[in-house]
């Protein structure tokens, strides 16, 4: 457990954005192995073997995703889900940026795993930076034979398309993604039929997330049963947890799966900022439940976040203080919900319109006595009942919120107002 | 105003490039904001030839994303995140000051036409690096209101990105890191990529 450098192993080398210094760490060596001595049905079984799990969200097993793609129907399509915009996630920003190329291999792996010609990396429109990164990466990689025609000798086609998108969260949700990518306006689509079978352009597709890829490299080199070595039963490997807020360190780290939460805040994160109380976190990022100093010794891993009553979504770790408002920090999450909505089905269309208009009224001293209920029965009405799971999680945070901190409701009511507000110092020294 | 050639000529590439021409729109819609800084209804007509489309179907995919302007706004564009994570590390506080030193409110443009601030609900994907804003889509982080004087006194006299000459192609930068840190990760005084002053 702890600190456990897999696919952050070489940040920080000279020049690893570029292909010559990424290939003398090593990089590349997965792709080449793959390619000459691993049939593409033996890699989805190593991929199976080693446990590793989707890091988009959902958690879905990666070599079982795979799998389900319907055997004999060609064209198949890979897409690389780089839209990251869950609010507390910038691992996969951090991954681009740092080391472009791992991320490619991924891909090209994946790629030749499921016997797709055509790869597509789909990234966050407001991503500048990293789109150049990946740009230069797919330039270099095509000059060095990595991509294009017959790769390294072995018969292998493959092309890969670097598609922007335009400042749209829920083209981060896969149907979306395909929907956008086939130039629509970005609106989830029903599930069954699921990418697999019938994702873009109509033919089956692989979605998988940054994260996921860039672990192929290494499961690839070192073997499925080396993966399976590190982590939880059901949380094989490492994962990036991005950790923001009110600690002395935020930033990304890479720790094996299982490290408790502690261990992430205290140690790594130089525990709560301003030597003040840890009041709350939040893993997984936006959508999902808060949690309390009590759950500080629950282990980094999907299995066990969601026991003890959240999810571990795109590993993010936000932290908050004695001094947050925890109504305000629900408050902004919703009206991020309502902003994002596609506007497809109404529970979600409305319900985050009227879930955001009676936050407002909390925080500006016009909720009445009963706003709490109506903000919980509000939530009930939109989860479950939504075409796509941005609805439903629109609700989450802010139910768990209610639940552990219902008091700071009925206090708003009380005082007709934030009573945060006035003591909240700005972070910055303002002049 | 019709589109450069060039520009037509990477639209009818990318048309060629994916497996539908109309997977085309949103690079093609990019490529028309970098040339003209916004997209207007002419553009938008033009795109549709180019990749014979229907006209009403390139304004329906257009008018999703929020990224494609509508109208001329500032030659760089200013986005500050006010999501509850960069909430916590004061970017309210940095929305204020961002507002008073440049005479203007959320939303608006400097009299000068050098800036548009704009405060989001959209995470930006630097929570780590809070309060932050982008420039131009490059990443300022850590901010300190010294640091956000030098990008608005840069910005002030800085050409918009098209205005420039070409840039030569750039060497992958790598942002000085520690491991387990998010860095900065645009060149301080961000060029501009796609906005453009009105006319
Ligand atoms: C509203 C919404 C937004 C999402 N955003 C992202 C995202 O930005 N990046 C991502 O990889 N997955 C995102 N997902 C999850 C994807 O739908 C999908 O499960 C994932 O990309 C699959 O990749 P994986 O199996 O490698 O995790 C999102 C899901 C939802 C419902
Ligand atoms: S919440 Fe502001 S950048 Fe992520």
């Amino acid at each position: 457990m702890g600190l456990k450098p897999v696919l952050t192993k070489d940040f920080g080398t000279e020049g690893l954005r570029q292909l010559d210094a990424y290939e003398r760490t090593g990089g590349y060596a997965g792709y080449k192995k793959a390619l000459s001595e691993i049939k593409p049905d033996d890699l989805v079984e190593l991929v199976k073997k080693s446990g590793l799990r989707g890091r988009g969200g959902a958690g879905f097993p990666t070599g079982n995703k795979w799998s389900f793609l319907p055997k004999g129907m060609y064209p198949r399509y890979l897409v690389c889900n780089a839209d990251e915009s869950e609010p507390g996630c910038f691992k996969d920003r951090y991954l681009i940026e740092e080391s472009p190329h791992q991320v490619l291999e991924g891909i090209l792996i994946a790629a030749f795993a499921i016997g797709c010609n055509t790869a597509f990396i789909y990234i966050r429109g407001e991503y500048l930076p990293q789109y150049e990164a990946l740009e230069s990466a797919i330039e270099e990689a095509t000059a060095a034979g990595y991509i294009g025609k017959n790769v390294l000798k072995s018969g292998f086609d493959v092309d890969v398309i670097l598609h922007r998108g335009a400042g749209a969260y829920i083209c981060g949700e896969e149907t979306a993604l395909l929907t956008s990518l086939e130039g629509y306006r970005g609106e989830p689509r029903l599930k069954p039929p699921f990418p697999a079978v019938k994702g873009l352009y109509g033919k089956p597709t692989v979605v998988n997330n940054v994260e996921t890829v860039a672990n192929l490299p290494h499961i690839v080199v070192n073997g499925a049963d080396w993966f399976a070595s590190m982590g939880t039963p059901t949380g094989k490997g490492t994962r990036v947890w991005c950790m923001s807020g009110h600690v002395n360190r935020p930033g990304n780290y890479e720790l094996e799966n299982g490290t408790p939460i502690r261990e992430l805040i205290m140690e790594h994160g130089g525990g709560v900022w301003k030597n003040r109380r840890l009041k709350a976190f939040q893993p997984g990022g936006a959508s999902m439940m808060v949690l309390l100093p009590e759950h500080l010794d629950v282990g980094l891993d999907f299995d066990a976040i969601q026991k003890a009553g959240s999810l571990a979504g795109a590993g993010a770790m936000v932290v908050m203080d004695e001094t947050t408002c925890m109504v305000d920090a629900a408050r902004r999450y919703v009206k991020f919900f309502h902003h994002e909505s596609c506007g497809k089905c109404t529970p979600c269309r409305e319900g985050t319109f009227w879930m955001s208009n009676l936050f407002d009224r909390f925080e500006f001293g016009e909720a009445r006595p009963g706003d709490v209920d109506l903000l919980l029965d509000m939530g009930y009405n939109i989860d479950g009942r939504s075409f796509c799971p941005l609805g439903d999680a629109s609700t989450w945070f802010p139910r768990s919120v209610i639940k552990y901190f219902r008091d700071e409701f009925e206090q708003h009511i009380a005082e007709k107002g934030c009573p945060f507000r006035k003591e909240t110092e700005a972070a910055v020294a303002v002049a | 105003m019709p589109l450069r050639p060039d520009t037509v000529a990477k639209i009818q590439d990318y048309a060629r490039r994916y497996p539908s021409a109309q997977s085309a729109i949103l690079p093609a819609l990019w490529a028309v904001q970098y040339e003209q800084g916004y997209v207007t209804d002419e553009a938008l007509a033009e795109v549709a030839t180019h990749l014979k489309l229907p006209p009403s179907l390139i304004e329906a995919t257009s008018s999703f994303y929020s990224m494609f302007l509508t109208r001329p706004e500032g030659r760089h564009e200013v986005m500050i995140c006010v999501n509850a994570p960069c909430m916590l590390r004061g970017a309210d506080a940095i929305v204020a000051y961002a507002e008073q030193r440049l005479g203007i409110r959320d939303g608006q443009t400097t009299s000068d036409g050098a800036i548009t601030l704009r405060s989001t609900i959209e995470c930006l994907g630097a929570c780590g690096g809070a309060p932050m804003m982008q420039v131009d889509h490059r990443f300022e982080e850590n901010l300190t209101p010294d640091r956000i004087n030098a990008i608005f006194d840069h910005l002030r006299t800085a050409p918009a990105f098209h205005e420039q000459p070409p840039a030569e192609k750039k060497p992958a930068r790598r942002t000085p890191t520690v491991s387990g840190e998010i860095t900065r990760s645009g060149p301080s005084g961000a060029r501009a990529r796609t906005r453009k002053a009105s006319k």
